[in-house]
């Protein structure tokens, strides 16, 4: 509209005063573009290089206000040649904000992240830097299964910080019980029970399908029960083809078979887990089962504690008799984690590493995450999980000890690209607007993307 | 051809004005963040690029990737259902709410006052509020028991777009109202006294003397809500908890999924040109189709 009347002024006048006009206009244009980009450089610049102490950024929630942040403040007091200044973000808008300031070399020292097809790509493109000498002397601290996905190619690029959270099989003790039936260990279990707990006017299983993710949780342990962890390693070593994996296909029969059998809740796909909506249909007792990350738990905790103490079950995913995966695996999130900035300057750099491999997870930072409920990635802590084992951190953590293989969330694992079109073809999928057959098929074009 | 020419002395008229350096500062401004970024979208379009390392320069490859994408077809069909469902759903409401609250009458000021707070509610709130009235579970339908209203709204594949389309009358409707409310009252009172000395009844008035007059108003109404309508993002964005399905896939959302959760910014900005050009053809379509840049009065001889 604008550009049509403006050429069409100029059309209509045509006279040569108006050229020129229209040139010096231009002109004036550029040189305040121009203006605006050295102010913007400038300001990048200093902000950066100010202190010549390390910036870090992570995500605002119960971790910058029991953990990370005292943590600093402690830091920072005893630790003057290394000061590190932190900002916090929200989740969502931390992901693109982080992804453009890597790219733009304007990131902070200290750059959180969740490891997987990102740390991958941040990697390739030589914006992090190499840890693997620095963190030699506290590598033995973690839980190997944790660190491992901070490695890449053989090297160390970013560490464990905050806790691990893999998927759990939430249940409402309640409900089980008015339906005269045990939380299901096996498949089987789990079909058996869908007609009982439908005959007492409650969903089986609740689940946030409108926000995709969840829904992948389903996928990602029925492929483990049924295939095992090969048939995703195929997929993440960029095999062709290897979505036609018939142990993949036979778990996506599975979901469609759930899905069929009413297994969950009505109008799944409208409910969002950014609401809690999926939460609050277990304990206000419209659902009585859900698949959900560890994180939920405080989730449940500060919206019906009563339920919480009383009502809530805890376990893993049920086995898949027959299937080749060991029962034990599990997928979820094993950390979040801290990488260090190419772009930072070397004193920065010094900083961020001295607070990684000093700062976190020192003693009062681990005393500071168990008192907040959360389960430390660290070997051997067990014993100091507050509430033992009996607790949920303590069955998170016996979970994780024992599990043989600790499965990255599959969107976070994948490059960005996959990740997106994963989503989308498991909403579809979920939907019955494709078959499992159609689902490799789209997925299989997407390999090496 | 006649068009340009009875259009020009107007236009010789205006170039007398006020010095065209008064353009300037809008000018630079629209320079600076629509040219400039577009130009760099078009420059994007020719690469593969994810935001970490530099832009790789392919050419051509994008295009006609990304142009035979099934994806992009049908985002593209559902913007342009989007434009059209909406423009046929609003105007005729806010045609008749706009000539409804023109009457002087006290009740219609009140009734109009009404009709306006939800353009004053930011689009963010709109659709937060939405999405927890019309959730399943928890949502007004569940919670009045009335089983018509207890759908799967934002989850059913065929129901969803003519949500969205509903939340985007709800909000828009009041804004376009306003528009022709104003351009009644500008109507002048004499054509109605002509038409009712010479007998015409309330509904001849309405289609011989009011929608005539509204000319203009139609088509800047029309205007404004193919253009919103083509661009809509946040609503839909919110609605859908940030994960929009392939169903209110519409080019914005298309766009920003390809672009910040793929991070395929080559053929996200390959989809943005496309926006961009579809929304020219639009506005320009609709400008000289109607007449709308030649602007005679609609007055003449009163």
């Amino acid at each position: 509209m604008k550009l049509y009347s403006l050429l069409k002024t100029d059309d209509a006048s045509g006279a040569p005063r108006s050229r020129r006009l229209l040139k010096t206009a231009i002109a004036i244009g550029a040189a305040a573009l121009l203006l605006g980009a050295t102010a913007c450089s400038s300001t990048g610049a200093t902000a950066g290089a100010a202190s010549g102490g390390a910036t870090m950024w992570g995500l605002s929630g119960p971790d910058q206000d029991k953990v990370e942040g005292p943590s600093l403040t402690d830091w920072n007091k005893a630790n003057p040649t290394s000061q590190v200044t932190a900002n916090y973000f929200a989740n969502d808008a931390y992901k693109t904000k982080i992804r453009t300031a890597v790219g733009a070399g304007t990131a902070p020292s200290i750059i959180y992240g969740w490891a997987g097809g990102t740390l991958n790509s941040y990697v390739q493109a030589g914006k992090v830097v190499d840890l693997t000498s620095a963190t030699d002397g506290i590598k033995a601290k973690y839980l190997p299964s944790v660190w491992g996905q901070g490695v890449v190619g053989g090297k160390t690029y970013a560490v464990p910080m905050n806790a691990v959270t893999p998927i759990m099989f939430y249940y409402n003790k309640d409900l089980l019980k008015q339906a005269g039936i045990e939380a299901p260990k096996t498949w089987d279990e789990i079909l058996a029970a869908i007609p009982k707990l439908k005959a007492i006017g409650v969903a089986p299983f609740s689940l946030a399908g409108g926000s995709k993710w969840p829904s992948l949780m389903w996928e990602e342990y029925l492929v483990d029960r049924v295939a095992g962890p090969e048939a995703f390693n195929a997929v993440m070593a960029g095999t062709p083809g290897s979505w036609n994996d018939p142990g993949i296909i036979k778990a996506n029969t599975m979901i469609q078979q759930l899905v069929d059998a009413g297994a969950f809740v009505d109008g799944f796909s409208s409910v969002t887990a950014d609401s809690n909506a999926d939460v609050a249909l277990l304990y206000t007792g419209k659902a009585a089962m859900m698949l959900q990350g560890a994180w939920v738990y405080s989730t449940f905790e500060k919206q019906a504690p009563d339920f919480t103490k009383n009502s809530l079950g805890y376990t893993t995913f049920p086995a898949v008799t027959g299937g080749k995966g060991d029962p034990n695996n599990i997928v979820g999130n094993p950390s979040g984690y801290f990488s260090v900035s190419a772009s930072a300057t070397p004193d920065q750099q010094k900083a961020a590493i001295d607070y990684l491999t000093k700062g976190v997870f020192d003693e009062a930072y681990t005393a500071r995450m168990l008192a907040a409920n959360q389960v430390p990635p660290l070997a051997g802590i067990g014993s100091k999980i507050t509430g033992g084992t009996a607790s949920f951190g303590g069955e998170v953590y016996a979970l994780t000890e024992a599990a043989p293989n600790f499965q990255m969330s599959w969107d976070q694992a994948l490059p960005p690209a996959q990740g997106t079109a994963l989503l989308s073809n498991l909403d579809q999928l979920f939907n019955k607007q494709i078959t499992p057959q159609q689902f490799s098929d789209n997925m299989n074009k997407t390999i090496g993307q | 051809m006649t068009s340009i020419r009875e259009g020009r002395p107007v236009m010789r008229k205006r170039a007398a004005g006020p010095s065209g350096w008064m353009v300037a500062p809008a000018l630079g401004f629209f320079l600076a963040f629509a040219i400039v970024p577009l130009l760099l979208a078009l420059y994007l379009s020719f690469t593969t690029w994810d935001a970490i390392s530099d832009p790789v320069f392919v050419g051509l490859d994008n295009w006609p990737r990304v142009l035979s994408d099934p994806v992009t077809i049908n985002a593209i069909l559902l913007s342009l259902k989007v434009v059209v469902i909406s423009w046929v759903v609003q105007t005729p409401i806010s045609l008749l709410l706009g000539v409804f609250t023109a009457g002087r009458q006290k009740y219609r000021g009140v009734l109009a006052a009404i009709f306006f707070l939800p353009l004053i509610l930011s689009s963010a709130a709109t659709a937060i509020a939405f999405k927890a009235i019309l959730d399943p579970n928890f949502g007004l339908g569940a919670s009045l028991g009335v089983p018509l209203l207890k759908q799967n709204w934002l989850g059913n594949q065929d129901l969803i777009l003519y949500v969205v389309i509903f939340v985007i009358a709800w909000q828009f409707v009041p804004f376009h109202t306003l528009l022709y409310q104003g351009g009644v009252r500008q109507i002048p009172a004499s054509l109605y006294e002509a038409a009712e000395i010479d007998g015409a009844s309330r509904v001849q008035q309405f289609f011989h003397i009011t929608l005539p007059q509204l000319r203009y108003t139609i088509i800047t109404s029309s205007t404004l809500m193919v253009a919103g309508s083509l661009t809509y993002f946040d609503v839909v964005f919110i609605l859908t908890g940030g994960v929009p399905s392939q169903a209110i896939n519409i080019l914005p959302i298309a766009m920003y999924v390809t672009g910040f959760s793929a991070g395929q910014f080559g053929d996200a900005s390959v989809i943005a040109i496309i926006l961009v050009v579809i929304g020219l053809v639009l506005a320009l379509g609709l400008t000289k189709l109607t007449g709308f840049s030649r602007m005679t009065s609609q007055q003449e001889g009163l």
